[in-house]
């Protein structure tokens, strides 16, 4: 609605391009452990790009996120160790029905709710299924987890598969390729989810709910199927996380889970696009190295988010795309 | 003909009557004023036809249809929108989306999820014609958040009339604006809502306002309706001049 858009949509596009093609390169630039990183950095960006629609557009923030997330993950891994699934196409879809059922039950409870009641009880539901995660041993594997080992998964319907113990590295190349395009399918949905009616109707909910209600939108329903896109996402990013990792246990339900997500689109910032992935990429890194350098790297963190919330409240992105327009406004100024 | 009918329509706060058993009707096609002190229960009484509050008792009528219990968004589909007197936008978003919101929601597009909203192309340029009519076509791309009191109070008005309601409630359209800019709006909001052959009911307290632009004022006293008539009436009205304007009619 935001004409004229053609050169708008034009440079986001050429970004876009552009941001890809140094993607691809990735592997035959870097390590396999830096490639692998990246991969890390790629599944959780699905993950904010997720719990953005509902922090961003709709003004809803949860504490959850972990919940759908952990589903996609167990959800690989049940699959594999009691189902005999190997095909990540499965994975993928399985993972996604089991995550869209538990965020369509968990968002009839929450999206009644805005604000402090809203997180609560996301943080709760989520507390819920990680205790049976925790409990139920005998099916989860409780603390130990559940072993999704990479030898014994395939891509593309069987056709690349990654049999030896010899095949980790071939395994991170052809996985990052394939977490990169399930990335950009899921950015490009995204970003038209968000300038869809429908993405326009979140914002307008989000600004004024009580004249959003006086257009005739139901307030709850939109809430409701901005969850579920919502946990979707989130439960994919789960879902691409888990091979990578090897492994999933009850920590991936639990609310620091859910804390990392939040910390993702706070780090970028939530009020613009691409600051949440941008947020989740730099956050791995930050993780991986803080916990490198230092026993206390959680201070660290905890250090940074304070930092962010009080002196860059728009985030990363936020920041450089208000000096980017200062800059601009100077030079326009001096010319 | 009469489009909006209430029968002994009744809410309470307390001690407070704010409306008290009223019978009210609005005609097809009139540009009615509700007009009286602060408190006489002009706001609550739209509130209460638009689903903002739910009566204490008594029944509310669209073309003989009973809304009485009937939620907001049927209240919308069955004919009726409304302005707010604090305005009421979406401020982060452009004044052409604000617009262009209220069609979507119209049309029941507004779960369209994967097409752009700016491609509908249809949408689009009827916002555009709207904002237009209005005398915003120039802000179409600013945000909503950006514009002065006067164009807020314009857009609030867009938007309402963007859902093409049959009976649209604009709750003191020029309050918190100059004297020059009340002329503005209403000079705007009458033209475009009678060219477009809508029922309105403005709440305005500028009986200046009220008297030159309206076909019949109703005048509210204490949760009551203390006159209805058309203006030179209500101007001669006694009762009005003692309660209202603060005058006697043989001054």
């Amino acid at each position: 609605m935001n004409a004229p858009q053609a050169p708008a949509i034009g440079r986001r596009a050429a970004g876009a391009g552009l941001v890809l093609a140094v993607l691809l390169l990735v592997p035959a630039v870097a390590s396999t452990y830096q490639t692998q990183l990246l991969t890390y950095g790629l599944t959780l960006a699905i993950a904010a790009l997720g719990f953005n629609l509902l922090l961003g557009y709709t003004g809803l923030l949860s504490f959850g996120h972990s919940a759908y997330f952990g589903a996609g993950a167990y959800a690989v891994a049940l699959m594999m160790r009691y189902l005999g699934v190997s095909s990540m196409e499965l994975f993928i879809l399985g993972g996604i029905v089991f995550s869209a059922a538990l965020a369509a039950l968990f968002g009839v409870v929450c999206v009644r709710h805005t604000r402090i009641f809203f997180a609560i009880l996301t943080l709760a539901l989520s507390q819920v299924l990680w205790t049976l995660a925790y409990k139920f041993f005998w099916i989860t594997g409780g603390t130990d987890g559940i072993r999704v080992p990479f030898s014994k998964l395939t891509l593309l319907g069987g056709l690349v598969a990654f049999p030896g113990a010899d095949a980790f590295p071939r395994f991170i190349t052809s996985y990052y390729y394939y977490v990169v395009v399930v990335f950009c399918v899921c950015a490009a949905l995204m970003w038209l989810i968000v300038h869809s009616p429908f993405g326009k109707t979140l914002q307008a909910i989000r600004d004024n709910e009580t004249r959003a209600r006086f257009l005739g939108v139901r307030i709850w329903r939109y809430r409701w199927l901005a969850f579920l896109v919502s946990g979707v996402f989130t439960g994919l990013a789960g879902i691409l996380w888990v091979p990578l990792n090897g492994l999933t246990t009850p920590d991936v339900l639990y609310w620091p889970q859910s804390g990392k997500i939040v910390f993702f689109a706070v780090l970028g910032g939530f009020r613009n696009f691409s600051g949440p992935i941008v947020g989740a990429v730099i956050f791995n890194y930050l993780e991986v190295y803080a916990v490198a350098v230092t026993e206390y790297w959680q201070i660290t963190l905890g250090v940074i988010l304070i930092v962010l919330v009080t002196f860059l409240p728009s985030g990363v992105v936020g920041t450089a795309a208000r000096l980017s327009a200062w800059l601009k406004r100077r030079r326009e100024a001096s010319a | 003909m009469s489009l909006l009918r209430t029968e002994r329509l009744k809410k309470h706060f307390g001690e407070t009557r704010a409306v008290d058993g009223v019978d009210f009707t609005v005609n097809e096609g009139e540009f009615l004023s509700l007009v009286g002190t602060n408190g006489a229960g002009k706001t609550t009484l739209v509130n209460l036809i638009s689903a903002f509050l739910s009566p204490d008792s008594g029944r509310i009528f669209i073309a003989d249809r009973d809304i009485t219990y009937s939620p907001v968004d049927e209240r919308i589909r069955a004919g009726i929108a409304r302005s707010f007197q604090l305005v009421n936008l979406f401020d982060d978003l452009s004044v052409l989306d604000n617009v262009a919101l209220a069609i979507f929601a119209r049309e029941r597009k507004t779960k369209r999820m994967f097409v752009l909203a700016e491609r509908d192309a249809a949408v689009t340029r009827e916002a555009t014609d709207l904002l237009g009519q209005f005398g915003l076509g120039g802000n179409a791309q600013a945000l909503a958040g950006g514009l002065a009191q006067g164009e807020r109070k314009l857009l609030d008005v867009a938007v309402a009339y963007a859902l093409r309601p049959k009976l649209l409630f604009l709750d003191e359209p020029t309050s918190g604006v100059s004297t020059r800019n009340k002329a503005q709006i209403m000079d705007t909001v009458s033209s475009v809502v009678r060219r477009g052959g809508i029922t309105a009911v403005v709440i305005e307290h500028d009986m200046d306002v009220v008297f030159k632009y309206s076909d019949r004022v109703v005048v509210m006293h204490e949760g009551r309706f203390l006159a209805d008539g058309p203006p030179e009436e209500i101007r001669q009205n006694r009762d009005v001049a003692t309660y209202l304007l603060g005058t006697d009619v043989s001054d």
